[in-house]
């Protein structure tokens, strides 16, 4: 099964070669430093070694120039290895627009993986080869940690909000995906695969999916739960109509201006008084404790999916 | 950083013959002089005030960030406090606070009679004010505002308001605690003062347990408008 | 040595026998004893633990214990280790000891309060002890929310009760030791003829007194959380999880420099004494630790990269913990110089102090992998953190316990160890050390995550290196029980200074009196002042 002593991860991602050309010069730092003090150390204890019982070191106190030296030069190397991180960690906090997004829920001790079109894995991914993929994730219960190793990737998983990684598969293959945030008794059993497939045969496999995408429940969810008594397309309800809303900036009662993103969902939906349209009442009701986390997966794609229509003149 | 000049050496042996006087019988043995102990007793008691800024600092910045994420329900929940009896409790401290000054001059002039009763008075309004805490505490679990299973506010705050709740149940129940800690140190003190161990020249004890107290009665000043005036101006 | 030494007539151990005159006792030096037993007993108690983690990881399935069982050992591992050793025992065993004789001082400035201390100290720890016993806590001993507030079944709340007394004693400690330093000081010892044990301990005094008090309102908090149901840090009752990790982690950043500060102080001394000549650039090291001490308060995000803080507040967090480093390899730059043109020693403790630099270097450099936001994200959590703070912690922190330890011996006992079986000792602690740990800093690029009780088969070698090094490692630490010991009833008398070094701890006797001088010291010489004077002070 595995060939010899690993001393190195996989490398299948676009960052990863990123991270390990810098985890590279950072060896390369280290490891002289490491050795010109040991060899320092070594060749003055045995050049300068006692001769005899009585004898003293000279009396040498300092010396500005060289402290000087010995300050500003590790100050400068760190710079650049501050700037050269930074720049990485630029790179993987940014994912390009057009990505795969797909949800994940942590819970003890498990993974749920939540495709946008239905299909649903726990504990195995699987992701198209070359695609940009975001993974948006929350935890139902407490503070899990999604980390790929092949992928150079890791994000703490954190119950009542959501965090997000991406990455860009560039080996098809089966790759760890473990939970890195101490969760409890099962924590090292939390462990999945990520399997990336050539693009053909993600798509293949994705088309053996089950009943309908993500949005598809979330419309069904939003009539059982009566959420379109108020919120309304003809925007004639007692509620801001949703057709269009995601990705706009929302103005507030408060007179603050944020944008409709999946926080902003999610917390309307739980915590409908936080943030009040301008204009309207606030007499929406708290869904707290009536939806599933995988719920408000379904309507916040549901919601995304809602396009602008034409506003009849009221 | 570097202090004034080193101590001077011990004088000699002296007073060997006579009794020793209530001040060097106060001095304990790693010091030379009584000055030396004052000053160093002095600083422990500053070092000691600034971990209990840092503990109390802690929570106020749990409270800071609350605060600011929630601010209505936050108003809508100090709104139930009751300002009267927090008024007042905030005069009872703040004049324990000049009977402990007058303590510690009173003890500063060697009048024993006045530092006792100065700190019999202190301690009195400091039970006044655990008293009073009480009765709002008793009010607060009446109205099912303790936070816990028999929790009720409104649905619109109920979370929110319960954690303002749990943090002021929090600060004023650690502040209650060294107040009452306090009110030991006083008793101490008043049982140092009857034997005659407090002098003029011997009174640093009195000083110390001074600085505490004003500790525990700007932490209130602190704590008072954060838990009780919010949002109190726009009504 | 000489065979006309002889032990002083009175001194520190033989003034007043029995039980009561140790437990009541205001003598600092009798007081470091007592925390010298202390933390030794912690430092195998959290040392079993150890084994018993290393023997699970021997092998890829979780086979020795059950998860649960593992999940308790790695917790009370570290918060034995942190709490009731690597805290404690270099301030409260060497500092107490030393810090009064070093400035001239007949004590510190409150020893009631020191005693005190050392009571505290015990009651925390045994309540811990009796959390361990009564069925273990798993939340790891970084007790993060809400898991240790609203998901753990275990004796979260007198563990965390323990911690918060225990802190006390820290913060006591580290209040008595800013008061003496300021205000105890003999004629003549200015800030700048200070050794720099002295600077080193004063700069852990700070961190103690600013800090301790925060971690003591968060475990608090945890607790109270646990109690009665708040939700400070449950998202469900409104609170957030990542407030915690702020708070918990802005005093446990710079509980690290509290942990290598002192130790830090050691190697200098050490350094000094090993190559019989001032350290280089006295005060460029005496500052760096004051810098370490305030930067370490500022970089306490470094450990949230991944927690969900904002890209800003990682950047700042970044830099700032590059800059910490800085002050820490102005020391190691000014011991190696030291050594240039010294005469230098290779006894005992020199050998401590040698490992030292190299370890806490690469512990150091690795630190700097760590502070690299695009690195981090790939190895926080992983065993490589693991590895990088034992590098610090054991390689560093403990070897200069163990060299202090060694140097102070003669001082505190008035004998002299077997330096044979010393050496030995050393020698294999420090290789054992390097097997144990070396191969974590791989496992971690690997990918191999922390606090796992199984784990996937390909990372089984590098796991069976590390625990055959944790079995050398462990016999190493063994050895000088048994020859310390040994030494207290037939080692030969030290003298008051056998080796030949230049401080106010080798004027007095081995063991000092009671009141630590026969007279007041009045201090005319600078610290380290090898050149004239060191015929005078030769045993």
């Amino acid at each position: 099964m595995w060939t010899g002593i690993p001393l190195f991860p996989e490398t299948a991602s676009t960052m990863a070669s990123r991270v390990d050309a810098l985890y590279l010069f950072l060896l390369g730092v280290a490891g002289f430093f490491s050795l010109l003090i040991a060899g320092l150390i070594v060749f003055y204890a045995v050049r300068y070694r006692r001769q005899s019982p009585r004898s003293v070191g000279a009396t040498i106190h300092g010396s500005v120039t060289l402290e000087l030296t010995w300050t500003i030069i590790p100050f400068l190397i760190t710079m650049v290895i501050f700037i050269w991180g930074a720049s990485v960690f630029f790179a993987m906090a940014r994912p390009p627009d057009d990505t795969l997004d797909i949800y994940v829920v942590g819970k003890q001790w498990m993974w749920k993986f939540q495709h946008l079109d239905g299909q649903r894995e726990i504990n195995e991914l699987h992701v198209p080869l070359g695609r940009p993929t975001k993974l948006i994730m929350t935890s139902e219960d407490v503070i899990h940690d999604v980390f790929v190793p092949a992928f150079r990737v890791k994000a703490d998983v954190l119950p009542g909000r959501y965090t997000n990684i991406w990455f860009q598969p560039t080996k098809a293959g089966r790759y760890h995906l473990f939970c890195a945030e101490y969760c409890g008794t099962r924590h090292s059993g939390m462990i999945g695969e990520v399997v990336v497939m050539e693009p053909t045969e993600y798509q293949a496999w994705l088309s053996g999916g089950p009943e309908g995408s993500l949005a598809e429940n979330g419309a069904k969810l939003f009539e059982s739960l009566a959420c379109n008594t108020c919120h309304r397309p003809d925007a004639q309800g007692r509620g801001p109509t949703l057709d269009g809303l995601f990705g706009k900036m929302v103005k507030l009662q408060s007179g603050e201006t944020i944008t409709a993103d999946e926080a902003y969902v999610r917390e309307s939906i739980l915590n409908p008084s936080a943030k009040i349209t301008a204009g309207y009442q606030p007499i929406m009701p708290t869904f707290q404790g009536l939806v599933t986390e995988e719920q408000l997966l379904e309507l916040i794609e549901y919601v995304k999916s809602l396009q602008a229509t034409p506003v009849a003149a009221r | 950083m570097p202090d004034a000049a080193p101590h001077a050496l011990p004088d000699a042996a002296h007073h060997t013959l006579s009794q020793p006087t209530q001040a060097e019988v106060a001095l304990a043995h790693q010091f030379d002089s009584l000055e030396q102990q004052r000053d160093a007793t002095t600083l422990g008691m500053w070092v000691f005030l600034v971990t209990e800024v840092l503990f109390f600092g802690g929570l106020f910045t749990v409270y800071s960030v609350y605060r600011s994420s929630y601010p209505e329900a936050f108003a809508a929940a100090s709104h139930e406090l009751d300002i009267l009896l927090g008024t007042i409790n905030t005069v009872v401290l703040i004049t324990s606070s000049l009977t402990m000054a007058l303590a510690v001059h009173a003890a500063q002039v060697g009048q024993r009679k006045a530092l006792i009763a100065f700190l019999v008075v202190t301690m009195l309004l400091g039970a006044a004010f655990l008293g009073i805490k009480s009765v709002e505490y008793y009010h607060k679990f009446v109205e099912h505002h303790v936070p816990g299973p028999g929790f009720q506010f409104e649905q619109e705050y109920f979370r929110h308001a319960q954690l303002f709740f749990s943090l002021y149940f929090m600060m004023t129940g650690l502040h209650a605690l060294h107040m009452v800690i306090g009110v030991g140190i006083m008793l101490w003190m008043v049982a140092w003062a009857w034997r005659g161990t407090i002098t003029a020249e011997y009174y640093s004890p009195i000083e110390i347990s001074g600085l505490y107290w004003h500790f525990v009665d700007i932490v209130w000043i602190f704590l008072f408008p954060l838990l009780y005036l919010l949002g109190r101006h726009a009504h | 040595m000489s065979s006309t030494v002889l032990s002083p007539p009175r001194h520190y151990l033989n003034d007043g026998y029995g039980v009561k005159s140790w437990l009541l006792t205001r003598d600092h030096k009798r007081i470091a004893l007592l925390y010298l037993a202390g933390v030794t007993f912690f430092f195998f108690v959290g040392g079993a633990m150890a084994v018993l983690i290393r023997l699970e990881l021997a092998t890829p399935p979780g086979d020795l214990v059950s998860d649960e069982t593992y999940n308790k050992l790695f917790t009370m591992h570290g918060v034995m280790m942190v709490f009731f050793f690597l805290i404690p025992a270099i301030p409260a065993v060497i500092g107490n000891f030393l810090v009064p004789i070093m400035i001239g001082a007949k004590d510190l400035a409150l020893p009631k309060i020191n005693l005190l201390s050392w009571y505290i100290y015990m009651v925390g720890g045994l309540f811990t002890l009796y959390a361990l016993i009564a069925g273990g806590v798993d939340t790891g001993w970084t007790f993060y929310a809400p898991f240790s507030t609203a998901s753990s079944t275990t004796n979260v709340i007198p563990t965390a009760l323990g911690i918060f007394i225990t802190g006390f004693s820290s913060i006591l400690t580290g209040l008595n030791f800013i008061v003496t330093i300021h205000r105890m000081r003999a004629p003549g010892m200015t800030w700048f003829r200070m050794p720099l044990f002295l600077w080193s301990i004063y700069a852990t005094s700070l961190i103690n007194v600013l800090g301790t008090p925060v971690i003591a309102i968060t475990i608090l908090l945890v607790a109270a959380e646990r109690l009665f149901h708040f939700g400070f840090f449950n998202p469900a009752l409104g609170g957030d999880p990542v407030l915690f990790q702020h708070l918990f982690w802005f005093y446990s950043h710079p509980a690290v420099y509290i942990m290598v500060l002192p130790a830090m102080g050691v190697i200098s001394e050490l350094v000094a004494a090993g190559c019989r000549k001032p350290v280089f650039g006295y005060t460029f090291v005496a500052f760096a630790s004051l810098a370490i001490a305030v930067v370490g308060f500022l970089v306490w995000g470094h450990h949230m990269f991944v927690a969900g803080e904002s890209v800003y507040a990682a950047l700042i967090f970044s830099i700032l913990s590059f800059i910490v480093a800085v002050p820490s390899a102005v020391k190691v730059f000014n011991w190696t110089a030291t050594m240039y043109q010294g005469a230098v020693s290779w006894e005992t403790p020199m050998l401590y102090a040698y490992g030292f630099i190299g370890l806490f270097t690469i512990g150091g450099l690795t630190g700097l992998f760590l502070a690299a936001i695009g690195i981090d994200v790939h190895v926080t959590d992983t065993y490589f953190v693991i590895a990088h703070f034992h590098y610090i912690m054991v390689g560093g922190t403990i070897m200069g316990y163990l060299g202090g330890l060694h140097f102070w011996w003669p001082k505190m006992t008035g004998r002299l160890y077997n330096e044979g079986m010393a050496k030995v000792s050393a020698v294999i602690i420090f290789v054992g050390f390097n097997l144990t740990f070396f191969p974590q800093f791989i496992l971690g690029y690997l990918g191999m995550p922390r606090r796992y009780h199984a784990y996937p088969p390909e990372f089984q070698v590098l796991n069976v290196l590390s625990s055959a090094g944790a079995s050398i490692l462990g016999i190493g630490y063994l050895i000088p029980m048994i020859y310390l010991m040994w030494s207290l009833r037939y080692g030969r008398l030290a003298g008051s200074n056998p080796w030949g070094a230049v401080g106010l701890e080798w004027t007095t006797t081995s063991p000092p009196p009671t009141e630590n001088f026969e007279t007041t010291p009045v201090v005319t010489w600078e610290a380290y002042d090898y050149g004239s004077t060191v015929e005078g002070h030769v045993a």
